[in-house]
C-alpha cells in the first residue's frame, strides 16, 4: 500500500484546560480532497493548523508523507524536532489563510518567490519564472508588481494560494479562505481551488461554503466538539446525514 | 541685541565652535548608531526571549528609562572609573547616551514587533522559513517602517541630551559656546545661536526621516 499523504492518528490537542481535539483519526491519499465542516469551535481550524505545526499537539501522531510532523521518538520518548527540521517539514504542506497573510511590504511576485529563495535556495531568476508560472495559473500575472494593499481581497487570496503552491507542496491546507471576502469575490477564489483539485492536488479544506464542499470534495468530514462526528462522500453526507447534529448543522447552513 | 558684535564674536571663535559642533555630531551619531543596534537586540530579547531573559532585559530597559540621562552620564564617568574601567569623558558620555538610546529603541522595537499581526509569522512558517529568516525577511522590514517616526524622535532626543556631556567636561557645541560667552558676556545672543544650531541639526534629522519614510512607504 502506498504511503498516505496525510495520516492523523488519535490526535489530541488542548488549549489550557480546554481540550479542543479529542482523538482525531484521518487519512488522506494522493489526490484526495477532504473538506472539514462543522460549527465554529468544533476544532476544524485547529486540526488544520496541527498538520503544519502552527499549533503544537500533545498526543497522537500527525504524519505527512510518512514523516511525523514536529516530533520524533527517541528511546520511547516524544522529542520535538529541531527548528530547521520543522521548517523543512512545514514546507511539505502549503497553506492559505482566512486573512490571506500576504507580506505587505513585498510585491505579489516577491511574496511568491520568498519561500523558494529562502527555504529551497532556488536561484532568484529561476524562482522568478516559477512565481510567474503560478501567478499566471491563478490569473494574477498582470498584477505581479502590485503590492497586497493595491489589489482586492480576492486577488490577494489568489496570490496567497500561488505563494503556497509554488513550493510544490505534497498537501495544500485551506483555512476558510473565502470567509473574509466580499460575496462577489468568493467565486474567483473558489474557481482557482476547483481548478487545482481537478489537477489532482491533494487538499484539506476548512470551509463554510457547503455547496463548494459538496462540489469539490472526494470526502467530507463533519466535526463536532473536537471529534469527527460523521464522514463520507459528499453525496452521502449532504443528502442522507445520519446524526441529528449534522442535520441541524446543514439546515442552519442553508444547504 | 548687538548683532554685529555677536557675529564678530562667533567668527573670532569659529574654530573652537566648529570643534564643538563636530564633537556634538560625533557623539550624537555614534550614540544613535550604537544605541540603535543595541536597541534592536533589546527589542528582540524583550519580544522573543524566554522568561528569565525577558526579566533581565526588562529590568535593564526600565532602569535606564527611569533614570535621568544626566545621572547616567555622571555615573558612566565616575562610577565606571571607580570600578576600574577607565573611560575618557568623551567615551563615558557616548557610553551613557548609547545605553539611554538602546533602552528607548528597545521599547519602540518591541512595540512594533508586537503590532505585526500573528498571521505574518504563520504565513512565514507555512512556507518553511526558520525564525531568523522570518525575522529578517518578514518581521524586521515591517517593524522598521513602523518605528521610523518614533526612532527619529529618539535621535533628536539624543542630540539634545548630548549637551549634558558638558557637565563632565566634554567640549561639545554648548560648552564651546559657553566658553565664548564667558569671554564676551553676550549670553542671550550666543545661547540663541547655540539653540539655533541645535535646531538646524534636528531639523535635518527630521527632514531626512520624512524623506526615508516616503521612500520606503508601502504603496496602497
Amino acid at each position: 500500500m502506498r504511503t498516505p499523504i496525510l495520516e492523523i492518528k488519535n490526535l489530541h490537542k488542548r488549549f489550557g484546560a480546554v481540550e479542543v481535539l479529542k482523538g482525531i483519526d484521518l487519512t488522506m491519499q494522493q489526490g484526495d480532497v477532504v473538506s472539514l465542516i462543522g460549527s465554529s469551535g468544533s476544532g476544524k481550524t485547529t486540526l488544520l493548523r496541527c498538520v503544519n505545526l502552527l499549533e503544537e499537539y500533545e498526543g497522537g501522531v500527525v504524519a505527512v508523507n510518512g514523516e511525523q510532523i514536529g516530533y520524533t521518538e527517541k528511546s520511547g520518548r516524544r522529542v520535538r524536532r529541531s527548528e530547521k527540521e520543522i521548517a523543512r517539514q512545514r514546507a511539505m504542506t502549503g497553506m492559505a489563510f482566512q486573512h490571506f497573510n500576504l507580506f505587505p511590504h513585498m510585491t505579489a511576485i516577491k511574496n511568491v518567490m520568498l519561500g523558494l529563495v529562502k527555504t529551497r535556495g532556488t536561484p532568484k531568476d529561476e524562482a522568478y519564472s516559477i512565481a510567474e508560472k503560478w501567478l499566471k495559473r491563478v490569473g494574477m500575472l498582470d498584477r505581479k508588481d502590485y503590492f497586497p494593499g493595491q489589489i482586492s481581497g480576492g486577488q490577494q487570496q489568489r496570490v496567497a494560494i500561488a505563494r503556497a503552491i509554488a513550493m510544490n507542496p505534497k498537501l495544500m491546507l485551506f483555512d476558510e479562505v473565502t470567509s473574509a471576502l466580499d460575496p462577489e469575490l468568493v467565486n474567483e477564489v473558489l474557481a482557482v481551488i476547483k481548478d487545482l483539485a481537478k489537477d489532482g492536488m491533494t487538499m484539506l479544506l476548512v470551509t463554510h461554503e457547503m455547496q463548494f464542499a459538496h462540489d469539490v470534495s472526494s470526502r467530507v468530514v463533519f466535526m463536532e466538539d473536537g471529534r469527527i462526528g460523521e464522514e463520507g462522500p459528499p453525496a452521502q453526507l449532504f443528502k442522507v446525514p445520519k446524526s441529528e447534529r449534522l442535520k441541524a448543522f446543514l439546515k442552519s447552513s442553508k444547504f | 541685541m548687538e548683532l554685529l558684535k555677536t557675529l564678530e564674536a562667533i567668527w573670532a571663535a569659529r574654530w573652537p565652535i566648529l570643534d564643538g559642533i563636530e564633537n556634538t555630531l560625533i557623539i550624537s551619531s555614534v550614540s544613535i548608531i550604537l544605541g540603535t543596534l543595541l536597541g534592536l537586540v533589546v527589542g528582540l530579547l524583550l519580544s522573543y526571549g524566554n522568561l528569565a531573559v525577558r526579566l533581565v532585559v526588562r529590568l535593564y530597559s526600565d532602569f535606564l528609562r527611569g533614570t535621568p540621562v544626566f545621572v547616567l552620564i555622571l555615573a558612566s564617568f565616575y562610577i565606571l572609573a571607580v570600578a576600574g574601567i577607565d573611560l575618557s569623558a568623551f567615551e563615558a558620555g557616548i557610553f551613557a547616551l548609547t545605553l539611554f538610546c538602546s533602552s528607548h529603541v528597545g521599547e519602540i522595537v518591541r512595540g512594533a514587533l508586537q503590532a505585526i499581526p500573528k498571521g505574518q509569522t504563520d504565513a512565514a512558517k507555512s512556507i518553511g522559513l526558520t525564525f531568523s529568516k522570518t525575522f529578517f525577511s518578514v518581521l524586521l522590514p515591517q517593524a522598521l517602517r513602523q518605528i521610523l517616526p518614533t526612532w527619529v524622535n529618539t535621535a533628536t532626543e539624543i542630540v539634545k541630551a548630548s549637551t549634558l556631556l558638558s557637565i563632565i567636561g566634554v567640549v561639545e557645541l554648548l560648552l564651546s559656546v559657553q566658553q565664548v560667552i564667558s569671554r564676551t558676556f553676550l549670553s542671550l545672543e550666543l545661547y540663541f545661536f547655540a539653540g539655533f544650531v541645535f535646531f538646524l541639526m534636528n531639523f535635518a534629522i527630521e527632514k531626512a526621516g520624512r524623506y526615508v519614510e516616503r521612500k520606503i512607504a508601502i504603496p496602497t
